[in-house]
């Protein structure tokens, strides 16, 4: 009913020039269009932080994005934190320390967790737990996630 | 979500003449963390979303002037919360924009999207309000300048008028040494919205000023001029009683499910009580930070 517009956007290093429903989200293209599925769908409202992506590596809720104001940006999903086969710092991390119980917050919490880091590269745990206020937990596993994070800065600094 | 026409105009006329055009038909996109809420939950349904961010003569810059600080229309509140000359000057202002939402959030959101979205539990709202905050905003008739007092009238309802659009917001710098401070009461520690917010500033001229919200249909200004407040020496009973002069006006909603009246009513005495005695605190420190 309304036109397709295009846009030339950066996803996880690989430019796609694409057409775009002005009322689809960045989160509904990335998962329906792009088939980048790990970037979760949930709460809808900015609560829970599922949905984490970077865009120009800043921390946003994807699902209160219009996919067409990523129109000359860079994405960085969840599938573009690991270096091909060998993971990124913050994933092994939240392998280490069991953080990942079911998993469904995992992605954004990671995508959150490397803005943290990018930002703040030696947090304290107040830190921690404020830069992921906006991810949210059903499993409460949040203790084994700041430890990850913790982890995560220590460790990284080695990491390539 | 409906589907929608996107307009992203690059000049100010021409968003302008889309706005005056379309009326109630079309809406502003800035940061859209409320706008694409209501457009999925279908409570607004515009014809044309018209999104301001490539507006050449808007910008996300804290500029400084000879009389204070201009923000524009696009700074968010990540940036408003870490600038230096915000946290110098305009403390309370910096604490209220680093509580909104999530740091997700408060990359998106903007300040000039916060006011004109017009909720009353706005965190920047009192600060705004105690600094005596003006709205910079252009329409078909040109340019005009509203201070914050005379900007918010209702939930979702402010004094810009149709094809209008706010361009900037203006902090004039204080004539005199202050203290500042915000304050909030929410039902859980991070991401929540306020059962109270609450923003004072005391001036060493012994002038209290405390803005609140959440607690009736829009923001509040009240002001002591009595000294009592800004008075070290002055009894916490005795400023109690001065509060509850002032607060007369709190006018909590009882169909809110974040707190009832009784609780935002009491909530709002024990933070004005607190704020002013750390505005006071900081006033006397002569330091931001202390």
């Amino acid at each position: 009913m309304t036109a397709r517009r295009p846009i030339d956007v950066t996803v996880n290093g690989r430019v796609r020039s694409i057409q775009v429903e002005p009322h689809h989200t960045l989160l509904e293209v990335l998962r329906d269009d792009l088939g980048l599925t790990g970037t979760k769908e949930c709460c809808l409202v900015g609560e829970c932080g599922a949905c984490t992506v970077l865009v120009d590596d800043v921390s946003v809720d994807s699902c209160l994005m219009l996919a067409v104001e990523v129109d000359g940006t860079s994405v960085t999903t969840v599938e573009g934190l690991a270096a091909g086969d060998r993971l990124h710092p913050l994933q092994e991390a939240f392998l280490q320390t069991g953080a990942t119980q079911c998993g469904f917050c995992i992605p954004g919490q990671l995508v959150a967790a490397k803005a943290l880091l990018d930002l703040h590269p030696h947090p304290t745990r107040a830190e921690v737990e404020d830069g992921l206020a906006g991810n949210l937990c059903r499993c409460a596993g949040y203790g084994q996630i700041v430890e990850a994070v913790l982890l995560a800065a220590e460790t990284g600094d080695a990491a390539p | 979500m409906r589907a929608f026409a996107y307009e992203r105009p690059t000049r100010l006329d021409d968003a302008i003449a889309l706005l005056t055009e379309q009326g109630a038909d079309a809406r502003l996109l800035a940061g859209g963390t409320d706008l694409i809420i209501r457009l999925r939950d279908g409570s607004i349904r515009p014809r044309t979303v018209v999104d301001l961010k490539r507006i050449v003569e808007l910008d996300a810059e804290i500029r400084d002037g000879e009389g204070g600080l201009t923000i524009g229309a696009r700074t968010v509140m990540t940036d408003i919360a870490a600038d230096e000359r915000v946290r110098h000057d305009y403390e309370a202002l910096a604490e209220g924009a680093a509580v909104v939402g999530s740091a997700q959030i408060r990359n998106r959101a903007t300040l000039a999207g916060n006011i004109c979205n017009a909720s009353p539990a706005a965190d920047t709202a009192p600060a705004l309000l105690v600094y005596g905050a003006t709205v910079v905003a252009t329409g078909p008739a040109g340019m005009r300048r509203i201070p914050i007092d005379a900007f918010f009238v209702r939930s979702g309802v402010t004094t810009i008028g149709v094809g209008e659009l706010v361009t900037a917001i203006e902090l004039t710098r204080p004539a005199a040494r202050q203290g500042a401070v915000h304050v909030r009461r929410t039902r859980r520690r991070g991401h929540d919205l306020a059962s109270v917010t609450l923003a004072c500033a005391v001036r060493a001229d012994g002038v209290t000023r405390l803005a609140y919200g959440s607690l009736g249909p829009r923001p509040v200004l009240v002001t002591d001029e009595t000294g009592l407040l800004a008075d070290p020496a002055a009894a916490d009973t005795a400023k109690m009683r001065r509060l509850e002069e002032l607060f007369f006006g709190a006018l909590p909603s009882a169909r809110s499910m974040r707190a009832s009246p009784e609780y935002r009513l009491a909530m709002l005495r024990v933070l004005g009580l607190r704020a002013v005695a750390t505005a006071v605190a900081r006033l006397a420190a002569g330091s931001p930070q202390a």
